[in-house]
């Protein structure tokens, strides 16, 4: 990178917000995901305005910006992918305004998603999207990547709690989006913008919504003996219409994994756990906690345990979140996928993951959102091995496949960055991505914001996934 | 229109068979938009038919813009340009509908009642409680972007579409989003198409997330000496564990709005008339749940109103309660049924503002003795409608000093506040996209990367586009 362009930056930032020497950029070249790729310069804006001269610079010198978070995404999305200036937000991290009465609140991007909600605990709202990573990653990331969580089943995702943006455009314009009232006229750019990983703006202040917390918390384990009698268990929660707050299973594997590291309580000679959790309204909440308990015990659950106080629910909790840690400590690297098929299709769906581990001769473990069928299949691999981390890739590929054979789709709430713009073809026709990019030119015309993500229109694109690989791996979901 | 204009309806003929081609201008009528007459309809059946009118159009310079219902078409500005209607109620087939994973698909031109008709089957619905309900088609709705009373604990279409398809102003099929309930593939392209009046493509198909029917509902009725205490009993809920499936105010005078014979057809049972029919303001909030469930939001609701100072409260279920929501849902054509020169502001507040907006409100009309009644969700959306009775210039210049002023009031508050309901001769000196926006520049650019050529819906949209 020109030489000029990082004393420019200097002299914007102070030299103390710009890293540029090799070893101060290796932890960077690095996110949640298996992908690998050093930026030229990482830079730390504090305000706004900073972040309007480092696109200014950018554009003056030619060279990529890629905004960055934590750095936990899973598909590469803040990784400098063709090089450039990496603009992390992490000083960028005050919450600006707290409005109780309207519940809603002003945040920089900056603001790690578990500080939020533990700052307006005490007013009993809380930042409902709730990411596995909420401890470490940052709104502005979730913002990108339009986060889900275990209890997006019932609160929903990301977007549906954003009201309103500024983001600084690849070209320079500082832009507001949307309004913290409600329906702001015209078209919703905080809905298109929301989840177009940090390839249109970079987003530099957000309004959210704050949700209040429920009166009542039910978690129950139902615990099973075979796989089957768990994905029908989901499937039939599902047809009845009880919508839990949140719907997960951990299969035997994944548990005697996490039981191993963080001691939860979950039975280590079963096939398969249903973590869920109903809330609400005392009287509604304890009618569907028993609703659900009878519909475990239809399909055979062994026994329905009910969490009885906090302790014991966030032991649960604790288990489920901190599982791919677990998973860690088993293999020098995996691979988690996230594809999201139908509800109905899980136990066919769990079945064909099953064979296509035996196939490949990999442990694949399965951990993941049960209640909207988003998976999160894990495949366990030596990455210092290149054979098995092609055969990963390929097992991960297979899986993927039937997903979308099953109705579904390659991304439920990591996002497609680097890591599946080539799977994009397999979901939408050329057409359709033509449009996208178009939109994508309309607010990044020179493609200087993360480029190569998303779509498979890059260089290099296809090799991505043959390349010098962690020696230690990845991360959460 | 150019010199192939003569050649029009038949080249349309040509895609979609003579028959669905209508040239009459006495039938034509029927799709005109603020008094602006089409020159041909045209009814295709196939997406396919869609991309050819589409490029046709295109080629000629012809404006399109797509119908359903036609019971929405009033809102926004005059078309620029009009050239050809393109019926859509031909392309109403569900397309797939799982109700084990609460998923669908439907065409554009299916009318949301008989969608609703489906879902019911199986125990589900969409919270699409959208006015014009009987004939409304799914594609006119989210296409205008109307909200409905469930928004309250259901937010609106945006949190529940799941995917769509569309014919952009080039001709080319496109999607976004898909099918499953969890999605973050792509661009959420199908976001920016809800509310866009058209002006980016022609919605095909639409994918659903569809919900289980509630159990057994109820309605909460209070009324207020003033709007104030009103607007403190919306508080004092929202500020509760109580999750109310609908919640609104009404002003007094909605009576008269809800007493008519239209109203009567829509909500056949009367609503006690302690509730309706006195001078006061109505607060009013739905909720659903067991036994125990409902007596606990009965009870709690029953003394938060004697906490905020209720004159009189009443619980509503059954045919009742039927009626009491057929007459929010449609609100908006009941006002615009009880004038001639009915003018329906669409106010949007942070929820702690809704009194103050309408005071604003009240006061302008007021002082310009222009009848007016208000509707205003718990959310923080205003109705606020100007009953006035004639399109004389007079009025036209009363409305205007009066619009103009709550629009400034509105956005004093950092609210939004458009104008999407008014006589046509008005529209060019009411501000019906409501002040100028900071993001327009931004909308701009999504317009070209659709529509390049501007020929779907020309005009219409905010700023306009």
């Amino acid at each position: 990178m020109d030489s000029h362009a990082i004393n420019d930056l200097k002299k914007l930032l102070g030299a103390d917000a710009v890293l540029h020497r090799p070893e101060e950029l290796l932890l960077y070249e690095y996110d949640g995901s298996v992908e690998v790729a050093r930026p030229n310069c990482v830079v730390f804006p504090r305000h706004t305005k900073e972040v309007v001269g480092i696109v200014q610079i950018a554009n003056r010198y030619q060279i990529p910006m890629i905004g960055r978070g934590a750095g936990t995404g899973l598909s590469g999305g803040a990784l400098a992918r063709q090089g450039g200036v990496l603009v992390v937000f992490s000083r960028m991290n005050r919450i600006l305004e707290i409005d109780v009465e309207n519940q809603c609140a002003v945040v920089q991007p900056g603001v790690v998603n578990a500080d939020l909600s533990v700052a307006v605990a005490q007013t009993g709202l809380h930042f409902a999207p709730d990411p596995s990573s909420q401890k470490a990653s940052t709104i502005g990331g979730n913002v990108s990547e339009n986060s889900g969580g275990p209890h997006t089943l019932a609160y929903g995702v990301t977007t549906n709690h954003v009201h309103s943006l500024e983001a600084v455009l690849p070209t320079g314009e500082l832009v507001r989006l949307g309004s913290p009232a409600l329906d702001s006229p015209g078209y919703d750019l905080p809905g298109l913008f929301v989840g177009s990983e940090g390839t249109l703006a970079l987003v530099t202040e957000i309004t959210v919504k704050l949700t209040r917390l429920p009166e009542t918390v039910k978690t129950l384990l139902a615990i099973f003996d075979t796989v089957d009698d768990a994905t029908e268990t989901v499937v039939d929660i599902t047809a009845r219409g009880i919508t839990p707050a949140a719907c997960e299973m951990l299969d035997g594997w994944t548990i005697r994994a996490v039981e191993a590291y963080v001691h939860a309580g979950f039975p280590v000679d079963c096939a398969a756990v249903l973590l869920l959790e109903v809330d609400g309204l005392r009287e509604a909440a304890e009618q569907h906690a028993e609703e659900v308990a009878d519909v475990c015990r239809l399909h055979h659950a062994r026994e329905v345990r009910v969490a009885r106080d906090a302790r014991e629910r966030d032991l649960l909790w604790k288990g489920r979140k901190n599982a791919f840690g677990a998973v860690g400590r088993l293999s020098p690297t995996y691979y988690v996928q996230d594809g999201v098929i139908p509800r109905t299709k899980l136990p066919q769906t769990l079945r064909r993951i099953n064979e296509i581990g035996e196939k490949y001769g990999f442990e694949i473990g399965n951990i993941f959102h049960a209640g909207d069928g988003n998976l999160h299949p894990i495949i366990l691999f030596d990455a210092r091995e290149e054979k098995q981390f092609q055969r990963a890739v390929a097992s991960a590929d297979e899986i993927i496949g039937f997903c979308i054979e099953m109705g579904g789709s390659i991304t439920g709430e990591h996002g497609v960055g680097m890591e599946k713009d080539r799977l994009m073809p397999l979901l939408f026709t050329e057409d359709d991505m033509n449009l996208m990019r178009r939109v994508r030119d309309a607010y990044n015309p020179v493609g200087l914001l993360n480029p190569g993500k998303i779509f498979p229109d890059t260089k290099g694109c296809g090799e991505i996934h043959v390349r010098p690989l962690p020696v230690a791996g990845a991360s959460r979901a | 229109m150019n010199t192939a204009s003569a050649t029009v309806p038949s080249r349309l003929a040509d895609i979609v068979g003579p028959s669905n081609v209508v040239a009459d201008p006495a039938q034509l009528a029927a799709f005109a938009i603020d008094d602006k007459k089409p020159s041909v309809s045209v009814s295709p059946q196939l997406i396919a038919e869609i991309v050819e009118i589409v490029k046709f159009a295109r080629k000629e310079k012809l404006a399109i813009i797509a119908t359903g219902a036609r019971t929405k078409l009033g809102i926004g500005l005059p078309p620029r340009q009009y050239d050809i209607a393109l019926n859509m109620t031909r392309l109403d087939r569900l397309v797939s509908y799982d109700p084990g994973d609460l998923t669908l698909s439907a065409e554009a031109g299916i009318p949301l009642h008989k969608l609703s008709a489906i879902l019911g089957e199986h125990h589900q619905f969409l919270p699409l409680a959208a006015p014009y309900f009987d004939r409304t088609t799914i594609g006119g709705t989210i296409a205008s972007g109307v909200d409905g009373p469930l928004r309250q604990l259901y937010g609106t279409a945006r949190d529940y579409l799941l995917g769509m398809e569309f014919v952009t102003g080039e001709g080319v099929v496109a999607k976004s989003g898909g099918r499953v309930v969890k999605n973050v593939t792509g661009y959420d392209i199908h976001k920016v198409m809800i509310g866009a009046l058209g002006t980016l493509g022609v919605i095909t198909r639409i994918n659903f997330k569809t919900f289980p029917r509630l159990l057994s509902s109820r309605a909460f009725v209070s009324t207020f000496q003033t709007l104030e205490r009103a607007c403190g009993m919306r508080n004092r809920v929202s500020q509760s564990h109580l999750a109310p499936v609908t919640m609104e105010i009404f002003s007094p005078g909605v009576a008269n709005l809800f007493s008519t014979e239209t109203a009567s057809r829509i909500a056949p049972n009367s609503i006690p008339e302690n509730i309706l029919g006195g001078s006061r303001w109505i607060f009013t909030s739905g909720f659903a749940g067991n036994p125990n469930a409902l007596a606990r939001y009965e009870n709690d609701l029953r003394k938060m109103a004697e906490e905020c100072g209720a004159v009189d409260a009443a619980v509503l279920e059954g045919p009742q309660l039927a009626s009491a929501f057929a007459l929010k849902r449609e609100f908006i054509p009941l006002a615009l049924s009880f004038s001639s020169a009915a003018t329906i502001l669409k106010i949007s507040v942070l929820p702690r503002q809704i009194a103050e907006a309408l005071t604003a409100a009240t006061r302008e009309a007021e002082s310009r003795h222009l009848p007016w009644v208000v509707m205003a969700r718990g959310v923080g959306m205003i109705y606020f409608t100007i009953l006035a009775g004639e399109s004389s210039e007079a009025t036209k210049q009363q409305v205007v000093q009066a619009s103009d002023n709550i629009l400034l009031a509105c956005a004093a508050l950092g609210g939004n506040a458009t104008i999407p309901w008014c006589p046509t001769a008005w529209k060019n000196t009411l501000r019906v996209w409501g002040p100028p926006r900071a993001d327009f520049a931004q909308m701009l650019k999504l317009k070209k990367a659709f529509d390049p050529d501007a020929i779907l819906s020309p005009g219409r949209f905010v700023g306009g586009i």
